[in-house]
């Protein structure tokens, strides 16, 4: 069992790396639907096999971060009718590179961290430190509001690997309440996302900063 | 020593279907029928009984360039274990000096291509160099992952025993950096041999041509050099990837001989497959596609020394 949710969490980094190097919307929004499906997967496999509690929490991620949130922004680039970002501040390499540089410094201080030992899987910790740098990463470099919500959904995948080291001790019901969070907020974003595109004709972030009255 | 002779010169006779054999699945793939597979055999056989013809422009590090890429790639070739478990020459650091020893080839063809004093061919020769220089820290950080895990400096030691799954001294937990060290393998071979989605050994265009452009101007004995040349160095890097993918250590020779020689057919039609579906990428794109594969090989590097 370790040995399939470590494949999948490399899986996750990789998701990451290709987030960072990734030109075109579609393509991004592909994976980071990949990621959620690779999420969703990993409860089924980590502390030691499924019960309800993990099958629930699978389908649940699945659903919401695998299919239902890529529709949706699928629909949004549809609809706004975007489809490169542009090239953004730090530059595709550069964002690799600093991919990089985050995985390991994740890898660097998840072996220092004073984890309790229940907590202290091999892999787990260094890769959610790694999605959450990532997440940042996008956040802070891109400057199409649709990346900026792929980025916003990275980190969050992030807090959610987190969140996975304790799922034996968190209840059901608050793990569902954190998805269904996540979904109205991305839902709100794309609203917002659309509404920006309306009414400046372009997507592009940078924009936002200039405006007066 | 035997198997590693034997192994050496099976693979210097067979270099030259390789690239007959990308050519072939390429044809296949996208509905002609395609030059035989052996074709490049009796390119070499003609071009040998040519005389060559050098341009007024040129000095002798025209002529000296084709020898050179030759006599760099069979000195490559010696110090690779092709037989799985060790090279004929092999000494620790024997690594790096296969890297450079290539690259000693390159520098030769680059100021070969230069010496012509066509501008065309310079801009070949100033891409190739690029490429090159963001595939070599892509191959060293590959070749890093196998040092950590092999604790060996040498390329014998690198693809010799130890990467053997249930021998000595291997751990599961390797099997995922091998894997990616064997993707970034597979993309600097893309790069290091001249073919799609970084150039395009089929393209005569004249803005788009990196290594093709480097070898217009040789003609009869050199050209058929620089073609030899071409096949071999490619056999080298598949037959690193194959090294990497099946370790053949514990294999009887003749059988790990077979596995080479099977590996490196995959290698080969594998190439052909991508060259039918992908498109060659543009040049401002190659470095991002190298850097990428070299973060691969980085994230191989930070999980072997976790």
């Amino acid at each position: 069992m370790t040995q399939i949710s470590d494949l999948l969490l490399l899986a996750i980094v990789l998701v990451n790396f290709a987030l960072l190097g990734a030109t075109r919307l579609s393509t991004t929004i592909r994976a980071v639907a990949v990621q959620g499906g690779l999420l969703g997967l990993l409860p089924l496999v980590l502390h030691g096999g499924p019960s309800l509690h993990a099958v629930g929490l699978a389908v649940g991620t699945v659903a919401i971060k695998g299919v239902i949130l890529p529709r949706f922004l699928t629909w949004a680039i549809r609809e706004a009718a975007l489809r490169r970002e542009v090239e953004p501040r730090i530059g595709f390499v550069g964002s690799l590179l600093l991919g990089v540089v985050a995985v390991a410094v994740a890898f660097a201080v998840a072996a220092r961290l004073p984890l309790p030992p229940e907590l202290a899987r091999p892999l787990l910790v260094p890769v959610a430190l790694a999605t959450v740098m990532v997440g940042f990463i996008i956040l802070t470099t891109r400057a199409k509001a649709v990346t900026l919500v792929v980025g916003y959904l990275v980190l969050e995948n992030g807090i959610y690997l987190f969140g996975l080291t304790l799922t034996e001790q968190v209840p059901f019901l608050v793990e569902i309440g954190v998805l269904l969070d996540v979904f109205v907020g991305v839902f709100i974003m794309g609203i917002v996302v659309f509404h920006i595109n309306r009414a400046f004709d372009s997507l592009d972030a940078e924009q936002l900063a200039q405006l007066t009255d | 020593m035997s198997s590693a002779l034997a192994s050496l010169v099976v693979v210097l006779l067979m270099a030259p279907v390789l690239p007959g054999l990308s050519a072939r699945t390429k044809a296949i793939l996208t509905g002609r029928r395609g030059q035989p597979v052996l074709q490049l055999y009796s390119d070499l056989g003609r071009l040998l009984r040519k005389g060559a013809v050098y341009g007024t422009a040129t000095t002798w590090m025209f002529a000296l360039a084709p020898v050179v890429v030759l006599a760099t790639v069979l000195c490559a070739a010696l110090l690779l274990p092709l037989d799985g478990r060790a090279a004929l020459i092999r000494f620790s650091g024997d690594a790096v000096a296969f890297a450079y020893v290539l690259a000693l080839g390159r520098l030769a063809l680059v100021l070969g291509a230069m010496d012509t004093g066509s501008s065309f061919e310079a801009m070949g020769a100033s891409r190739e160099v690029t490429i090159a220089s963001f595939a070599e820290p892509a191959l060293f950080l590959a070749l890093v992952v196998l040092a950590v895990l092999t604790d060996s400096l040498s390329l014998s030691g690198m693809l010799g025993s130890r990467l053997v799954p249930g021998l000595e001294g291997f751990q599961m937990a390797a099997a995922a950096p091998l894997g990616l060290v064997a993707i970034t393998l597979f993309v600097v071979l893309l790069a290091e041999t001249a073919r799609v989605p970084v150039d395009d050994p089929a393209t005569h265009l004249e803005l788009t041509m990196i290594h093709e452009v480097m070898i217009l101007d040789h003609s009869g004995p050199d050209l058929a050099f620089l073609l030899y040349a071409g096949a071999v160095k490619l056999a080298l890097f598949g037959s690193i990837l194959v090294g990497v993918v099946v370790p053949r250590a514990p294999l009887a020779p003749w059988l790990a001989l077979v596995v080479l020689v099977g590996g490196l057919v995959v290698v080969a039609v594998l190439i052909g497959v991508i060259e039918s579906v992908t498109a060659r990428l543009r040049l401002k794109r190659v470095p991002q596609f190298l850097v990428a594969a070299a973060t691969l090989a980085a994230l191989g590097v930070i999980l072997v020394l976790r």
